[in-house]
């Protein structure tokens, strides 16, 4: 039986040592009717040679596509070395450091972590991560309603152009607290938050607006002017932002006059493989003021007793093994294995490397609009993009994607379920993973799925 | 040293760096970013050899024995990770078509319904990405279900004084105020002060089984009973269920809800503090409000139903499809362990634990609650030693880092002095744990003869001490570059 490493005799001397007759007498002040009549229905275990079969067997039915959809996943390269050093069972194998002297090499990660993360947005303080984007925003917005403590009226302005999914993530964990989301709508010639309609909330008692960049249709929100207007009226402004965009975009810190409050986004992009959605990370910062209103881990650097530097959890009185149900949220483990991939990511691309993947990334999807108007297709929004663009279709999205994979294309994602008055649109994303040859592959499909219908 | 003071700001990694022009023409010059971000300018072998050397500092389930108490840190099978990522899971995009996917749906399928008969519940869903989310599932869910019902009247959770700080805070999260009840002296409930506090104001109890105590509540029956009785439902959190895997169903103790935790009896890494993952399971009553995603089998095919196939779902609890990967890596070790192996772990982990209890208290140590059974793991209280000789629970387990071995967890449960709580797990080997009791038994011995010794540990790490006080009020939470001159 696997990883259980007792002999017969090693039962033998622990039972005596414990003076029990048998494993089962351990169990006896379980209460008789209690116990379980085993595990009737599980299969029998598997060897690791045919647990691998197996497994390769599942593989093989999943067949690779080329990736053109983003939707809120991207497509990048990760170097080599990054996972080779996250598998170190030192990495792999540690637990949250409670232990600081027996985890510096974590704690000290961590620290390095917050201090790029900090770089990348330009904020004053980083936590040492959340589960992922969609629940980021979650958590960003109850610490919004928080820090900002002069409005009562616990709403938040969350734009239309925010994505689909993480709306209804922020909704789930957010609408047992009494807290208002409410929904703004976007310019249908740009895609971006519609101004005019933030307006009729001048003069009202309003928590935050959400700013994404770029939006959920890959385009770019006027960041400056937004962030201006919610601060003119009294509101906090939550930066949702995509990190790999960040080498090219103005940072959130750097927003208007005084910049974002309060920053999330997902750090997928960053280093962390695909894996059908999960595990990814959440990234959370904040102006300083508001560090103690942060939920989850953050790390500090200090000194021994001898005065040399060191790492530890710090600011823990924030947190819910102190404060329990006073506690700024009820997070205990964060994604750290991802932060070890996000760290190692960065500090091997640098800023160089970071900004040279966004560049293309931008290059690619500029390319692929351009050849994709040779077919007569166009973007349905004008204005800026990073490395998304919505794409409008004469008949149905759906069966046009089907038919592009079976031609081994991911085409992009399909906006009718959570857009349906955009009709058909496609949102399609092209990151510095895709060559010539792939953008060319993507237009052909795209044409043939279009004229077999 | 930071990686940032290895760093110079013109070195580029030109390996990670193509030859192709870049343009970003689509950007607006007033969206642009006007300076570089401060990140590490580092050769690949400045990044490997760094990361390297951090890792060396970290004690692992890999290099030490790590007998944390409630975290159950039993050895990571490596295959579960190498099979994780076959390319074809790791580079699937969460939007790929079902047609595309049938491989890692058949596998989260067949993970719902083995966690599904290893708690005997109804129904289980995957989708929360740790313990603490999945409790939040699960008592949101118990409000949807009050409020199904048209039963608002419901305010309040009881919880344990004993509890893990995310069930209480978790029950904030859901909008209840929580009702606090004492842990009688054998460390069970206690079922008069239960029986005082529950009513129509009850929305239910959050109760770990084994508790955090170490010990199996043997009224849980009775408690289930006046819980229900009064209208309420029952949280079971699975932060212990190695302790029973096999020997005893959640659903057959009268929970209406579970979550359990796989980063805990499943095997899967803690990776230095995440990623867990945490599915919940439910009793009948409490199927339509599952968080989605949720896997079904109709016409020979697996499919991903969403909000509207289920249209009473508490909700998304991630942008996607939650930690799959780490999904992925139970559900290998599940089908690793089979019926026979899950039915051991239980076994095992109970046998170490209390092989634990009786030589460390035969040795000198004082249980927390003598004359009860451990479970997977145990309590030992420190009082009187720490009134003899000023040698803390901190103390010890500072001295123990010296020695080789992680410390157990120490200040929990908060309503035991100078505790610590010991988990070994049933992968730990007979020679493992005797190594461990040899330590504690020279610590013991040294409390007595020199305490400086222990009070002063630890001597060998990478640091001493480190001064907490001072971290929380000098905050020092990133680096900053020098200013310009």
């Amino acid at each position: 039986m696997p990883f259980i490493p007792h002999t017969e005799d090693d039962i033998a001397q622990m039972l005596a040592a414990i003076g029990a007759r048998s494993i089962d007498e351990l169990f006896d002040e379980i209460p008789a009717a209690l116990r379980a009549r085993g595990l009737g229905n599980i299969p029998s275990g598997l060897s690791e040679l045919e647990v691998t079969r197996l497994m390769q067997d599942a593989a093989e039915l999943d067949r690779p596509l080329r990736c053109f959809a983003g939707a809120g996943a991207y497509e990048h390269h990760i170097p080599a070395a990054v996972w080779q050093l996250v598998s170190r069972g030192e990495f792999y194998t540690a637990y949250t450091p409670y232990q600081a002297e027996a985890s510096q090499g974590t704690l000290q990660l961590l620290y390095e972590y917050q201090s790029m993360v900090t770089a990348l947005t330009a904020m004053d303080a980083s936590n040492a991560s959340l589960y992922d984007g969609a629940s980021a925003l979650a958590e960003a917005v109850l610490m919004a309603v928080r820090a900002h403590r002069k409005s009562k009226s616990k709403r938040i302005l969350m734009p239309k152009s925010v994505h689909p999914h993480y709306r209804q993530v922020a909704h789930a964990i957010v609408k047992n607290q009494g807290i208002e989301l409410v929904e703004i709508g976007y310019d249908p010639a740009t895609g971006q938050i519609d101004q005019a309609q933030l307006k009729g909330f001048e003069g009202t008692d309003v928590t935050a607006l959400v700013i994404p960049q770029p939006n959920f249709f890959g385009a770019l929100e006027e960041v400056d002017t937004l962030t201006d207007w919610a601060h003119a009226h009294n509101m906090l402004v939550i930066g949702l932002v995509n990190p790999v965009a960040l080498a090219l975009l103005s940072p959130p810190g750097e927003w208007g006059e005084t910049g974002a409050d309060i920053v999330c986004g997902d750090g997928q992009p960053l280093g962390i493989p695909l894996s059908w959605g999960g595990p990814y990370f959440g990234f959370m910062c904040c102006k300083i003021e508001h560090v103690r209103q942060m939920p989850g881990r953050i790390i500090g650097r200090t000194v021994d007793t001898e005065g040399k530097p060191g790492f530890v959890l710090t600011l823990q009185a924030r947190e819910q093994h102190i404060r329990r149900s006073k506690a700024t949220s009820n997070i205990c483990t964060n994604q750290g294995l991802m932060v070890t991939a996000a760290t190692i990511h960065m500090s091997i691309m640098g800023a160089a490397g970071l900004e040279h993947a966004a560049g293309l990334c931008a290059r690619n999807t500029q390319i692929l609009v351009d050849k994709l108007s040779g077919i007569g297709l166009r973007p349905l929004f004008r204005g800026g993009r990073f490395h998304e663009v919505t794409i409008k279709l004469s008949q149905p999205v759906g069966p046009v994607l089907e038919k592009m994979a079976a031609h081994g294309i991911l085409g992009g994602y399909d906006l009718k379920k959570h857009y349906p008055e955009l009709g058909e649109t496609l949102l399609v994303c092209a990151t510095e993973t895709k060559t010539e040859a792939d953008l060319e592959a993507y237009v052909t499909a795209l044409a043939q799925a279009l004229q077999a219908s | 040293m930071l990686i940032f003071e290895q760093s110079q700001a013109s070195r580029r990694n030109g390996a990670q760096v193509s030859t192709q022009p870049v343009a970003a023409d689509g950007i607006p010059a007033h969206l642009r970013r006007k300076h570089r971000p401060a990140l590490p300018g580092v050769s690949e072998l400045q990044a490997v050899r760094h990361y390297t050397r951090l890792s060396q500092k970290n004690f692992s389930i890999d290099t030490h024995f790590y007998p944390l108490g409630s975290c159950t840190m039993k050895y990571n099978p490596r295959a579960c990770h190498a099979l994780a990522l076959l390319p074809n899971f790791a580079n699937k995009h969460p939007l790929t078509p079902a047609s595309h996917g049938q491989g890692f749906l058949g596998c989260m399928y067949d993970l719902q319904n083995i966690l599904r008969e290893v708690t005997g519940m109804r129904g289980v869903s995957l989708a929360p990405m740790a313990g603490a989310q999945g409790e939040f599932a699960g008592v949101a869910m118990i409000r949807a279900y009050h409020d199904a019902q048209g039963d608002h009247a419901r305010t309040e959770i009881i919880c344990p004084d004993a509890a893990h700080g995310t069930n209480p805070a978790t029950a904030t999260m859901c909008g209840y105020t929580v009702r606090e009840i004492p842990t009688d002296a054998e460390g069970d409930v206690d079922i008069e002060a239960l029986k005082a506090a529950v009513g129509p104001q009850t929305a239910g109890i959050m109760l770990t089984n084994p508790s955090t105590l170490g010990v199996f509540d043997r009224r849980i029956k009775e408690i289930a009973d006046i819980v229900h009785h009064a209208g309420g439902l029952l949280y079971y959190d699975g932060a212990n269920l190695n302790a029973i895997l096999g020997k005893v169903k959640p659903g057959d103790m009268g929970f209406d809800v579970i979550h359990m935790n796989l980063h805990k009896t499943f095997s899967t890494p803690h990776g230095g503090g995440g990623p867990g993952a945490g599915p919940v399971g439910v009793s009948e009553r409490l199927l339509p409000f599952l968080p989605v995603p949720l896997v079904s089998f109709a016409d020979n095919r697996f499919q991903v139903m969403d909000e509207s196939d289920r249209p009473q779902t508490i909700g998304r609890m991630s942008a996607f499809n939650g930690n799959a990967g780490i999904l992925l890596r139970a559900y290998v070790y599940i089908r690793m362990l089979g019926r026979e192996g899950m039915e051991r772990v239980g076994n095992f982990s109970t046998l170490n634990a209390n092989y634990l209890l009786h030589t460390l208290t035969q040795a000198g140590f004082e249980a927390a609650l003598p004359g009860r059974r451990a479970t997977h793991e145990f309590i030992l209280t420190l009082r009187k030693l720490a009134k003899e000789t000023g040698v803390t629970a901190m103390d010890l387990a500072k001295r123990l880092l010296d020695l080789g071995y992680h410390a157990p967890t120490t200040y929990f449960p908060l309503i035991v002095p100078e505790c610590l709580l010991i988990e070994p797990t049933e992968t730990e080997s007979k020679e493992a744990l005797d190594g461990f009791i040899s330590a504690m038994r020279q610590i013991l011995n040294e409390a007595r003869e020199q305490p400086e010794l222990v009070k002063n540990a630890p001597h060998t790490m990478p640091v001493k001490r480190l001064d907490d006080v001072r971290a929380a009020r000098e905050l020092d939470i990133r680096w900053k570059p020098a200013q310009p001159q």
